[in-house]
């Protein structure tokens, strides 16, 4: 694995006993000791702590970067208040997503957090469509996401302020002796903070967490299965450059101001297609899918409308066991006329077609602060 | 007791053979989620895969070990698959076979051969 980057964390993940892989060009830990089960469940029960720094972290500099930002996310940036984060979507020509990100206001600047297979990509992008802007990519700081029911709490004893964020909530805050910038955000659907800390405080401020008996250290394996019960699209399986934030039902962050009407309608790439949606509907959509049987229905598993004969009708973009709900779960694409809840729709897993019903999303209610 | 490559048990008596995985295949699939069994009375030859395993990483096959008819299954392990991690040699076997060529238990390995197999 010589070609993968390491993050700040790499030597405490090998003192944690964790099994190392390649994931988007860099070296990470997919499980420690207890395993993916084990490692879920605590994450909910009380707290687990991720290494999340090869996501890109991303800083846009100037007085016009969030109308700037506009031009290339669906999103309301500018009404975004200081010390407040949102999440965005960039699109692509064709309506397209190039990428999920976060962006979170500053004051004189905005923070941007990206997908670590798609940071080059985004990066070129906005340097070829804002140019006036300054675009500085952090790669000197490490981020640690600390999720779960008991994260409050594990923060708080290390900053007492930290109780005082809700949901999506941005600020500076000192950490184990290190400067650090946290969001209450996360991408398990629990409670919980994203902290990105200086590469040489990393190890230190993760040591601090994990002092606490309650925070145990969690990979990539559980990062995935609690993202699907939380209902959390994965760029690259659930939505690409082909799928439109519409099909995908991410609407919800299509703020009224972007949209047909809003005093800034449109003006970001696919917007034709985007907004044509947003009236009349998708032709195919994004919906949550339980399998009658324990059968996992995974990943590219062709679904169809009938239990015989026919073609396929839509195809699963993620599927695994959830640990917390005790059941196979799976996330795919349907037509807008089979993606009412309760359909009844077959799976084709090993060649035999098993029975699969469209569900709603999340499939474990999120407990957000808000 | 006897071991094949493929990481499955095989315990003779009287001439129904007991077969499972052994503790080091679940360590090495993790957390166990489904198990397909074959039916009770199907005939079955030596390498056909005859037993669905999935774990939370991913799905793999399991091949029957030798040619005979399938007696008896385990259903306890269909029902909570995660026994198979708790207890993959003892409670947690997966079907019992009744060798029509008791003469292909020959071609595993023993104990001993089987610890060197796995280092």
């Amino acid at each position: 694995m010589s070609d993968l980057k390491r993050t700040a964390l790499y030597d405490l993940h090998l003192e944690l006993g964790a099994k190392m892989v390649p994931f988007a060009g860099w070296e990470m830990p997919v499980q420690y000791g207890p395993g993916v089960m084990k490692e879920h469940l605590h994450t909910r029960a009380a707290a687990g702590l991720f290494d999340v720094s090869h996501m890109g972290q991303v800083i846009l500099r100037g007085p016009g970067a969030a109308e700037a930002l506009e031009r290339l996310v669906p999103v309301d940036v500018m009404g975004l208040a200081e010390g407040r984060q949102r999440y965005a979507l960039f699109t692509n020509e064709d309506g397209g997503i190039i990428d999920d990100l976060m962006v979170a206001n500053k004051g004189d600047h905005l923070l941007l957090v990206v997908n670590a297979a798609r940071a080059e990509v985004d990066l070129a992008h906005m340097r070829e469509h804002l140019p006036e802007i300054e675009i500085d990519h952090i790669t000197g700081r490490a981020l640690i996401a600390l999720q779960g029911s008991m994260a409050e709490d594990a923060l708080a004893a290390l900053n007492p302020a930290a109780r005082e964020m809700r949901f999506m909530d941005v600020t500076e805050m000192d950490l184990a002796g290190a400067t650090c910038w946290v969001s209450r955000s996360g991408y398990t659907g629990e409670d919980g903070y994203e902290i990105s800390v200086p590469n040489t405080m990393g190890p230190r401020l993760a040591k601090a967490l994990l002092e606490n008996a309650d925070v145990q250290p969690v990979g990539l394996g559980a990062r995935d299965s609690l993202r699907l019960e939380a209902g959390l699209c994965l760029y690259g399986s659930d939505i690409d450059e082909t799928t439109s934030p519409v099909e995908a039902g991410l609407t919800w962050a299509i703020q009224k101001v972007r949209r047909g009407g809003g005093a800034r309608e449109g003006g970001f790439p696919g917007a034709e297609r985007i907004l044509r949606e947003l009236t009349d509907g998708p032709a195919r959509k994004r919906v949550g899918l339980l399998p009658e049987g324990r059968a996992p229905m995974r990943a590219h598993t062709a679904l169809f409308a009938a239990e015989d004969g026919g073609e396929a009708v839509g195809e699963i973009t993620s599927g695994a066991f959830g640990p917390s709900i005790g059941w196979p779960m799976s996330m795919g694409y349907v037509p807008a006329d089979l993606a009412a809840e309760g359909t009844a729709l077959w799976g084709e897993v090993r060649g035999k077609r098993l029975p699969v019903s469209v569900a709603p999303l999340p499939f474990q209610a999120q407990t957000y602060k808000r | 007791m006897k071991y094949t490559e493929e990481h499955e048990w095989l315990a003779d008596a009287d001439g129904v053979v007991t077969v499972g995985i052994t503790a080091h295949a679940a360590e090495q699939l993790g957390d166990i989620v489904f198990v397909e069994l074959p039916e009770v009375g199907s005939a079955v030859a030596k390498d056909d895969e005859i037993v669905v395993i999935e774990s939370v990483k991913a799905a793999s096959d399991i091949m029957a070990p030798l040619d005979g008819e399938i007696v008896a299954v385990n259903e306890a392990i269909v029902e909570e698959p995660g026994k198979v991690n708790e207890d993959p040699e003892g409670e947690a076997w997966f079907f019992k076979i009744k060798p029509s060529d008791p003469g292909q238990m020959a071609d595993y390995m023993d104990e001993a051969a089987y610890k060197d197999f796995i280092g």
